[in-house]
C-alpha cells in the first residue's frame, strides 16, 4: 500500500495508530520521514526498522473488521441480527421491547419471540450500532445475553496503542465494548455470543495489528485432553512412588517369604521397630498419594452420599489404623491376636487403585477419538477472492457470499455452492461415503471435505458455527452426554450400592469377629477391608456412558448422526420400517428413462425434437428430457412459437416442423393416429413412468418417458433391511398401480399407496397400533410429522438443521444402506453396553460374597485385600477396554451392497 | 476383657454403625439451597465440584431462567463433565474454571444432575 505515504494521514508504523504530524515524534529513516505516537514505539522502530516498514503493507486494509459478522462490509443498508434477551418473564415484555426498539431511529423492524427469548432486529448500521441497540434494551429494563472475555495482548507497546485496539474491537460487529488494560497487557471484551465468537474477536485483534495470547482459548476438547494428560501424569507419579514404598513394606510384611525371619524374629522388639518404620513409610502414601480418596470421600459425605473414593479411603485407612494400634498399643488386643500389621495393604492397594485409575483414564481418552478427529477436520485457512485477488486468510474470517478458490487436493474450507469448475470431492470424512462425489456449478460443497483433481470456485453459504461440520460436532457432543434409558437401572442401583457395601463390610467384620477362627480380629479386619476394596461402583457407572461415546462417535464417522442415547437404544428394537418413496427409495427428481421411435424416425430424432421443444419450459419433466438429450450429446434447435397447453402438453415449431409433445388427450384432440404406440405408453405407465407422445406435423413420431429413478443401491439396501428381520413398508402418494410396480421392483411387499402427505403420520400410527416399533425414513422436510410419530424418525441424505431437529437419527449420506448401518450400529452398541453391565454386575455380585468369606467354610479360601484391589482396578479398565472394542466396528450391510 | 464381652461390644457397635449408615445415606437428606434471583429474574447459583456438588440440592422457581455456575476444584477425571439429562444440557468442566449452564425449567418437579458416570449427583428442585 505505498500510496499511504503520500497522503496526509500519518501512521505510526509500529502500533498502527494514526498520529498528528504536529505532535508526533518523527525520525528520518532511509530518506523518508517516519512518525511515532510515543517514545516506546520509536525505540521499537529503531531496534528493527525493516520489520515495521515491511510489515505495514501486509495488513489487509479493507476487510479486517468485518471478519466477525459473516456479512460483507460492502453490503450496505439494513442488516439483520438476532439477540438473546435476558429477563423477559411477563406476557407484556415482548411488545414493550419491540416498542422501545421501533421508536429508536435506525431500527427498521423488531420482532421478539418470547418462546426462544430472541429478538430479530433489522437496523441500519450507519445510524445505530449494536451498542446503541443494547442501550435501548437495557433502558427497557432487560439485558442482552452478553459474554465477557479477557484476552491477553502480546505486543502492546505503548499506552496510546490502547485506543487503536479498543477502536478496532468496538467497530467489530457483535462487540459491545472493549477495554484495554495496558498494565496487564490484556483486553476485556463484552460481546454478543450469537453475533460473534471468540475466534472472530481474536481475528479482529490480529487484523488490527496485535497478537492475542493463546492462553485459555483452546478448543474444549484440547483442553480436556491436556487436563487428562496432566491427571494421568500425576496418577502415574503417585503410583510409582507408592510402588517404590511398597517394595520394602512387602519385604518386611512377609519375612518368611523372603528369608528375612532371622532379621526380624516374630514378637521381638526389632520386629516392632520395623513395623513402626513401615507405618511411617506408608504415611505419605496415605496422606499424599491417597489424599484424593479422602478428598472425594469427604465431598461425598457432605452430600450424604458415598462413592468409590469412600470405599477406598475407608479400606486403606482401616488397615493403617489397625496396624498402628498394634504397633503403639499391642495390649489393646488379647495376647496372640495382635500378631500382624497390614501396612502392605495400605501401600499396595493404593498403588494398584491409582494404576487402575490411570489406565482407565488412558482408555477413556481413546473412546472419543471420533470426536477429536471431527474437530481436527476443520480447515485452517481459505483462499478467497477479495478485490479481484486471491488472498489466503484464516477460515474464521471467511464471510458469507464470498467466493473461495479451492485447488486440486486442497480442503474445502466452509460450506458453499459451486459457481465455477467441476471436480470430484472426497466427502468420506463427513458422510462416510468412500466414493468421491462429482461437483458441478450449482452443487453444494461441504466444508472440511477434500477437493479431488479439478479447480473449484464456490460461494460460501455457511461459515463458522453454522457449517455442517460444526453442527455435526455439536450434535455428537450432545448425544454423547445424553443418557440411554438402560442407564436408569444403573442409576437406581447406584444410589444404594456404596452404602450397601459399607453395611456388608461391617456385617462381615461382625460375623468374623464373633464366630470366626482365631485370631478373629485379624480375619475380621481382612474381610472388612477386602469387601470395601473389591466393590467396584466405577465399573457399573462406566458401563453405559463409555459405550455410548464410542457408538455415537462411530456413527458420526459413518455419516450417521444419532440425536441421543434414547434414539440409539430404541433403534435396536425396531420391527417395521416405513420408507417414504420419493427421495428415499428414489432419487427424488425425474429423469429420462425411455425413448421409443415410431415409423421412419430414429430414437435420436424423437428425443431431439422433444428436448428442443422442452428447452423453453421450466417444468421438472421438461428439465429431465433436456438433461437426457444432453447426456446423449444431441444437438438441440431453438424452438419458436412455443405454447404451453395446460393439462395436455406443449407445442412449438422446430426448423419449420410443428412439434407436439404431450399426453393422450392432446394427441386425440389433434387427431394424431397413435397406432400401437398407445399400448407401449400404457406399459410404461404401468411401470410407474410418465410417457409423453411426440408428434411431428400431425404424424406420430414416438414416445419419451420420464420417471423418478431408483437410487442405485436401494434394492440391495432393502434386502439388507429385510435380513435384519424388519418388515419393510413403502409409503407414497402415487396411485396403487404405480406404487405396487415400484414395490415389486425393489422387493417391498407391503405398499401404502395414495397416501396424502398429511396422512403419513396417521399411517405410521396405524402400524404402531399393530404393536410394532416403527422407524420412518424420509427426507425430513415434507414428512416431519411422520418422522415425529414414528418410534424412530430418520432423515436421509441431509445435514440441514430442520432435518436434524425433526429426526432422531440423521443420515448424512443419501443411500438407504445407511439405514441398515444405523440399526446395526445401534445393535452393536447396545450389545456392548449389555456386556459391560452384565460384567460389572456379575463381578460385583460374585466378588463381594467371596471377599466376605463365604468360600472360607467350604474351601478355606479368603481373598487378600491386595488381590481385591487388583481385581477392582482390572474390572473398570476392562469395561472401558470393552467399550473401546466398538471402535473397530465396521458396517456389515454396506459392504456387500 | 472377656472375649464374650468384647464380641458383644463389637457387635453392638457394628449394629449401630449399620443403622447409622442407613439413616445417614438414605433417610437424612440435606436441605436445598435456593438460587439467588437477580434483578433481571435470572436465578443464579455457584456449585463447587469437589468430590461432589456443593450445594447438591438447588431450589429454583419454575418459568424463570436459571444459570448454574459450576466451579470444579479437583483434577479427578470423574467429575470432568456435568449432565442435566432432563434438559439435554451438558458441559465439560475444566479445573478451576467457572462454567455456566443456562436453561429455563418450565415444569415444577425434581430434576437430577450428575457426572457422566453418575457417581456424583445433585438435584434441582423446581417449585
Amino acid at each position: 500500500m505505498p500510496e499511504t505515504e503520500a497522503t496526509a494521514v500519518l501512521t505510526d508504523p509500529v502500533c498502527g495508530m494514526e498520529v498528528d504530524a504536529g505532535q508526533a515524534r518523527r525520525l528520518s529513516y532511509d530518506g523518508r520521514e517516519v512518525f511515532f505516537c510515543s517514545e516506546q514505539c520509536e525505540a521499537k522502530f529503531r531496534a528493527d526498522p525493516s520489520r515495521y516498514l515491511k510489515a505495514k503493507p501486509t495488513r489487509p486494509p479493507k476487510h479486517p473488521l468485518s471478519a466477525t459478522s459473516g456479512v460483507r462490509p460492502d453490503q450496505k443498508g439494513v442488516q439483520r441480527i438476532q439477540l438473546s434477551i435476558v429477563g423477559m418473564h411477563c406476557p407484556k415484555c415482548p411488545p414493550a421491547i419491540e416498542k422501545a426498539l421501533l421508536e429508536t431511529p435506525g431500527i427498521a423492524s423488531a420482532r421478539v419471540n418470547p418462546g426462544t427469548e430472541r429478538a430479530t432486529i433489522d437496523y441500519d448500521p450507519a445510524q445505530i450500532d449494536l451498542a446503541g441497540i443494547a442501550a435501548v434494551i437495557k433502558r427497557g429494563g432487560f439485558s442482552m445475553g452478553v459474554a465477557t472475555e479477557r484476552i491477553g495482548l502480546k505486543n502492546l507497546f505503548c499506552d496510546s496503542c490502547v485506543q487503536v485496539s479498543e477502536k478496532a474491537l468496538k467497530r467489530t460487529p457483535g462487540v459491545l465494548d472493549a477495554r484495554v488494560n495496558p498494565t496487564a497487557a490484556e483486553v476485556t471484551v463484552d460481546y454478543v455470543p450469537s453475533e460473534t465468537s471468540l475466534d472472530a474477536i481474536r481475528a479482529a485483534i490480529k487484523s488490527a495489528g496485535y497478537d492475542p495470547a493463546e492462553t485459555g482459548t483452546d478448543e474444549p476438547v484440547d483442553r480436556e485432553q491436556k487436563q487428562r494428560e496432566q491427571e494421568y501424569r500425576s496418577l502415574m507419579l503417585k503410583f510409582w512412588v507408592s510402588l517404590a514404598i511398597s517394595v520394602p513394606v512387602i519385604l518386611f510384611s512377609y519375612p518368611p517369604l523372603f528369608g528375612l525371619t532371622g532379621l526380624v524374629p516374630p514378637g521381638s522388639s526389632v520386629q516392632r521397630l520395623v513395623w513402626a518404620g513401615m507405618g511411617v513409610l506408608t504415611l505419605p502414601i496415605l496422606l499424599w498419594a491417597g489424599s484424593q480418596f479422602f478428598v472425594g470421600a469427604w465431598g461425598a459425605l457432605r452430600n450424604h452420599s458415598a462413592n468409590m473414593q469412600t470405599l477406598i479411603a475407608m479400606g486403606i485407612s482401616a488397615a493403617w489404623l489397625y496396624s498402628t494400634v498394634v504397633v503403639l498399643a499391642p495390649s489393646v488386643f488379647p495376647a496372640g491376636t495382635a500378631a500382624d500389621v497390614f501396612y502392605d495393604v495400605t501401600a499396595v492397594v493404593t498403588a494398584l487403585v491409582l494404576l487402575g485409575l490411570a489406565l482407565e483414564l488412558r482408555a477413556k481418552t481413546r473412546t472419543n477419538e471420533a470426536l477429536r478427529k471431527l474437530i481436527g477436520l476443520q480447515a485452517k485457512t481459505a483462499r478467497v477472492i477479495r478485490d479481484g485477488q486471491e488472498v489466503e486468510i484464516p477460515v474464521e474470517e471467511v464471510l458469507v457470499d464470498e467466493v473461495i478458490v479451492v485447488r486440486p487436493g486442497e480442503k474445502i474450507p466452509v460450506d458453499g455452492e459451486v459457481t465455477e469448475g467441476s471436480s470430484a470431492v472426497d466427502e468420506s470424512m463427513v458422510t462416510g461415503e468412500s466414493i468421491p462425489v462429482e461437483k458441478h456449478p450449482g452443487d453444494e460443497v461441504i466444508g472440511a471435505t477434500i477437493n479431488g483433481t479439478g479447480l473449484l470456485r464456490f460461494r460460501a453459504t455457511k461459515v463458522g458455527k453454522d457449517t455442517m461440520l460444526s453442527q455435526i460436532i455439536r450434535m455428537v457432543r450432545e448425544a454423547q452426554s445424553s443418557k440411554a434409558p438402560i442407564q436408569r437401572v444403573v442409576d437406581s442401583v447406584a444410589a444404594y450400592f456404596v452404602p450397601a457395601v459399607l453395611i456388608l463390610a461391617i456385617l462381615g467384620f461382625m460375623i468374623w469377629f464373633t464366630w470366626g477362627p482365631p485370631p478373629a480380629v485379624v480375619y475380621a479386619l481382612i474381610v472388612f477391608v477386602t469387601v470395601l476394596i473389591i466393590a467396584c461402583p466405577c465399573a457399573l457407572g462406566l458401563a453405559t456412558p463409555t459405550s455410548l461415546i464410542v457408538g455415537v462417535g462411530k456413527g458420526a464417522e459413518n455419516g450417521i448422526l444419532i440425536k441421543n442415547g434414547q434414539a440409539l437404544e430404541t433403534a435396536q428394537k425396531l420391527d417395521a420400517i416405513v420408507l417414504d418413496k420419493t427421495g428415499t427409495i428414489t432419487v427424488g427428481k425425474p429423469s429420462l428413462t425411455d425413448v421409443i421411435a415410431s415409423g421412419e424416425f430414429s430414437e435420436e430424432e424423437v428425443l431431439s425434437f422433444a428436448a428442443s421443444v422442452e428447452q423453453a419450459s421450466e417444468h421438472p419433466l421438461a428439465t429431465a428430457i433436456v438433461e437426457g438429450a444432453r447426456e446423449r450429446s444431441l444437438s438441440l434447435k431453438e424452438p419458436t412459437d412455443f405454447n404451453a397447453l395446460p393439462g395436455r402438453g406443449v407445442e412449438a415449431t422446430i426448423a419449420g416442423h410443428q412439434v407436439l409433445l404431450g399426453n393422450l388427450k392432446l394427441m386425440e384432440e389433434r387427431a394424431v393416429p397413435l397406432g400401437d404406440l398407445s399400448k407401449q405408453a400404457e406399459t410404461l405407465a404401468e411401470e410407474g413412468k410418465t410417457p409423453m407422445y411426440v408428434a411431428l406435423d400431425g404424424q406420430p413420431a414416438g414416445i419419451v418417458a420420464v420417471a423418478d429413478t431408483l437410487k442405485e443401491d436401494s434394492v440391495a439396501a432393502i434386502r439388507g433391511l429385510k435380513s435384519l428381520g424388519l418388515e419393510v413398508v413403502m409409503i407414497t402418494g402415487d396411485n396403487r398401480h404405480t406404487a405396487e410396480a415400484i414395490g415389486r421392483k425393489v422387493g417391498i411387499d407391503r405398499v401404502l399407496a395414495e397416501v396424502l402427505p398429511e396422512d403419513k403420520a396417521h399411517q405410521v400410527q396405524m402400524l404402531q397400533l399393530e404393536g410394532k416399533m416403527v422407524v420412518m425414513v424420509g427426507d425430513g422436510i415434507n414428512d416431519a410429522p411422520a418422522l415425529a410419530q414414528a418410534d424412530i424418525g430418520m432423515a436421509i441424505g441431509t445435514g440441514t438443521d430442520v432435518a436434524i431437529e425433526a429426526s432422531d437419527i440423521t443420515l448424512v449420506r443419501g443411500s438407504l444402506r445407511s439405514v441398515a448401518t444405523a440399526i446395526e450400529l445401534s445393535k452393536a452398541t447396545m450389545r456392548n453396553i449389555r456386556q459391560n453391565l452384565f460384567g460389572a454386575f456379575i463381578y460385583n455380585s460374585l466378588g463381594l460374597p467371596i471377599a466376605a468369606g463365604v468360600l472360607y467354610p467350604f474351601f478355606g479360601i479368603l481373598l487378600s485385600p491386595i488381590i481385591a484391589a487388583a481385581a477392582m482396578a482390572a474390572s473398570s479398565v476392562t469395561v472401558v477396554s470393552n467399550a473401546n472394542r466398538l471402535r473397530g466396528w465396521r458396517p456389515r450391510a454396506t459392504e456387500g451392497g | 476383657m472377656e472375649p464374650i464381652v468384647s464380641k458383644l461390644i463389637v457387635d453392638l457397635l457394628g449394629a449401630a454403625a449399620v443403622a447409622g449408615i442407613v439413616w445417614f445415606f438414605w433417610f437424612s437428606k440435606p436441605k436445598g439451597v435456593a438460587a439467588a434471583a437477580g434483578a433481571s429474574g435470572l436465578q443464579e447459583a455457584l456449585i463447587v465440584v469437589k468430590g461432589g456438588y456443593h450445594p447438591d440440592v438447588i431450589v429454583v422457581k419454575a418459568g424463570k431462567p436459571v444459570r448454574l455456575n459450576f466451579l470444579r476444584r479437583e483434577t479427578s477425571a470423574c467429575s470432568e463433565m456435568v449432565l442435566f439429562p432432563d434438559f439435554d444440557k451438558s458441559a465439560t468442566l475444566p479445573t478451576d474454571e467457572t462454567v455456566p449452564i443456562e436453561f429455563t425449567p418450565t415444569k415444577p418437579g425434581e430434576y437430577g444432575f450428575q457426572c457422566q458416570m453418575g457417581m456424583l449427583r445433585g438435584k434441582l428442585l423446581v417449585e
